[in-house]
């Protein structure tokens, strides 16, 4: 972007700008493939309709003067900004390669978090313990593609030393069974 | 002077030493993995941290953030893995002295570079950081807001990633801050009658969730699968000739890292690409680089360290966080009371002196993790990484949980790192909102506090001569941007002559 200015040599321009694009194919190595117009559009419509409720909702608290600025005037000024940088967003980013795709592997995700909805529901009834153990075996074995025996292994490892560590060594008010 | 003094005395307590070894360790070793980067990994242990010593805890997170500069090396010079964005240029030639059985050298090289830049930044942090401190104590809301202001936009214009992007990224991040009571009129926003939703988001939460929790989920898809077979180490010590090969970009590299350093944004990033440059550019060879060059991995390395120290100084001076693991020390410090800014140098002493002065402890634990035990460490990159993603995330919901004990946190957090997610597959990097968040509550404030100073007049910021001149650096940059695109895509859209001969090469 700017590095032209910085860089007054034509010569040591080139350097730094040849860096740069070499840097961005090592990164983009290790990407997976870049998602279609869909990945550009959907976000930024969700980002505008932001823009939109917040402008809408932020209005409704009053915006006052800017002597007697209200509640609503601030949060009023950033949901014009969301929507401005939106807009521009939809018009410039279309083609942008930055995005990327979702796979099969991507309902790894879905059920990961799932789990962990559900490890902090049990938290409070169960204690820790159980439901830290099935979500590691769940992790370990499902999503992780581990053996039984590392599984078994690192799960109940891994509860253990939390036990210590988190209700001897730090003393963190957890629920516990034990 | 004697402040400095004592901060080596509140270094030296057993307990500081331990957190500061802690710290190292657990940023050596994030570094190392792939997966976690510096700001997840202080973003997850933030409900810990909490529940220590202040000083000792920001000992400890600061040891994490310096500490993963010198791990993420190991994995570019051995498996061609950058840990860390400021460490891909030391894949080129790193790697390169790796595929020739000379990848101890390289990692030696780094870790001494990478000692020494870190300490000539500590060294002129130590003697920049109070005078400009004592600059900005006369700051008042107008300077502040526009201070605030430039933080944002550099971060989001200088980061990775499209700008615009991070624009709006960081501009839901301001309106998130908004969420709750309004502390001026008292008023509800955006609570939607929720009780818990009345306190406003806990930035310690939401940090949790788009850090921690989203790259959980993100590495989660990533699938590792194979273990990674590092190349063989041996013979760490650099030779002579080495050391006095790459002792003039050792020397380069923490001039260049500790300025750019200091700029928010990628300070690391950039100072590594312009140290790698700036040798290529001077060196009688230049054709040796990419293909092993000493200097190669030298420069970069001392750069980023050297930047990653002077990052400290805008969060410790003007309480201005410079990058999302600054943002994340900015929260701790909060978080346990201690609100950042000119006036922490008067009124914690004991921490400021003791976090800076801790760092040289830090680094020199470091050069000793990274020379002697480095074999350790490559040992770990054998760990499987599918073995480290539910303990990782049993620490983020367990943390989350102990703050308040309370399972909303925990699902609120569960729900930004699904953002965080979503975020990272469409190309939104979520550094951004997290800063903005961060600073969100500051910014209106003193936004809010100036129109009073001002009497409604929003042109007092440009009349003030401090936040004037920070607005007018606002404005170019945030037009340059837009003057050189337009003047690229001329270039591009038509056959203009052009009379510099570079620009014909710079054309897809």
């Amino acid at each position: 972007m700017s590095e032209r200015e910085k860089q007054p040599t034509p010569q040591g321009g080139d350097i730094l700008a040849e860096l740069e694009a070499e840097v961005a194919h090592e990164l983009e190595e290790h990407r997976p493939p870049a998602g279609g117009p869909a990945y550009q559009v959907v976000p930024t419509l969700v980002a505008l309709a932001i823009g939109v409720t917040g402008a809408v909702l932020s209005y409704g608290y009053g915006l006052g003067t800017g002597r007697r600025p209200g509640a609503g005037l601030w949060p009023f000024v950033i949901s014009v900004m969301i929507i401005a940088l939106s807009l521009i967003l939809l018009v410039v980013g279309r083609k942008l390669q930055d995005s990327e795709r979702f796979t099969r592997t991507s309902l790894l995700v879905l059920v990961g978090a799932a789990s962990l909805v559900a490890l902090a529901a049990m938290l409070p009834t169960l204690g820790f313990e159980v439901p830290a153990l099935l979500l590691c075996a769940l992790w370990l074995k499902v999503l992780g593609g581990e053996s039984w025996r590392s599984t078994v292994l690192v799960s109940v490892g891994t509860v253990a030393a939390f036990y210590l560590l988190f209700l001897y060594g730090l003393r963190l008010p957890l629920p516990h069974l034990f | 002077m004697e402040a400095f003094l004592d901060g080596f005395a509140v270094v030296s307590e057993p307990q500081n030493l331990l957190y500061c070894l802690i710290g190292v360790l657990i940023g050596m070793l994030i570094g190392v993995l792939p997966g976690l980067g510096p700001s997840a990994t202080m973003a997850i242990l933030l409900p810990i941290v909490i529940n220590v010593d202040p000083v000792a805890a920001i000992i400890m997170l600061a040891g994490i953030y310096y500490g993963a500069q010198y791990g993420g090396t190991i994995t570019s010079v051995l498996l061609r893995i950058p840990g860390e964005a400021s460490s891909v240029v030391t894949v080129f030639d790193g790697f390169a002295m790796a595929k020739q059985g000379k990848a101890g050298t390289a990692l030696g090289i780094a870790a001494i570079g990478s000692f020494v830049g870190a300490t000539i930044s500590i060294v002129a942090l130590s003697l920049t950081a109070p005078l400009v401190a004592g600059w900005a104590l006369d700051f008042g809301p107008p300077e502040y807001a526009t201070l605030a202001l430039l933080g944002v936009l550099l971060i989001a214009t200088i980061g990775s990633g499209h700008p615009v992007k991070a624009l709006i990224a960081a501009t839901i991040g301001l309106l998130l801050a908004t969420v709750g009571r309004d502390s001026f009129t008292n008023a509800q926003r955006f609570t939607f009658d929720s009780l818990q939703l009345a306190e406003g988001l806990d930035f310690v939460v939401v940090a949790m969730g788009l850090f921690g929790v989203g790259e959980i989920l993100y590495n989660l898809e990533e699938r590792y699968g194979k273990p990674h077979v590092p190349a063989a180490v041996s013979n760490i010590w650099p030779s002579r000739k080495d050391l006095k090969q790459s002792s003039g970009a050792i020397g380069r590299g923490s001039v260049i890292g500790f300025f750019l350093g200091v700029l928010p944004g990628g300070g690391a990033v950039m100072a590594s690409l312009a140290a790698y440059a700036t040798e290529k550019r001077i060196s009688k060879t230049p054709e040796r680089f990419g293909r092993g060059a000493v200097e190669g991995v030298a420069a970069p390395e001392t750069a980023n360290n050297a930047a990653a120290t002077s990052s400290f100084i805008p969060l410790l001076t003007l309480g201005i966080p410079a990058n999302a693991s600054m943002a994340m020390l900015f929260a701790a410090l909060l978080v346990l009371g201690v609100r950042p800014g000119p006036q922490l140098l008067e009124e914690r002493p004991d921490l400021f002196w003791g976090v800076v002065n801790s760092m040289y402890i830090g680094n020199l634990l470091l050069l000793i993790l990274s020379i002697p035990l480095v074999g350790v460490f490559v040992r770990i990159l054998r760990v499987r990484p599918a073995i480290l993603a539910p303990i990782t995330a049993l620490i983020t919901v367990l943390g989350a949980y102990s703050l308040n004990n309370s399972t909303f946190d925990v699902f609120v957090m569960i729900a930004f790192g699904i953002v965080g997610y979503l975020m990272k597959k469409t190309g939104f990097e979520p550094g951004p909102m997290v800063l903005a968040f961060v600073l969100g509550a500051i910014l209106e404030d003193s936004v809010r506090r100036s129109l009073l100073i001002f009497d409604g007049d929003p042109t007092g910021f440009a009349t003030r001569p401090i936040s004037g001149t920070i607005l007018a650096i606002f404005v170019l940059v945030a037009v340059l941007p837009i003057v050189a695109g337009v003047r690229r895509h001329r270039r591009t859209s038509g056959p203009t002559p052009d009379s510099e001969h570079d620009r014909e090469e710079s054309l897809p």
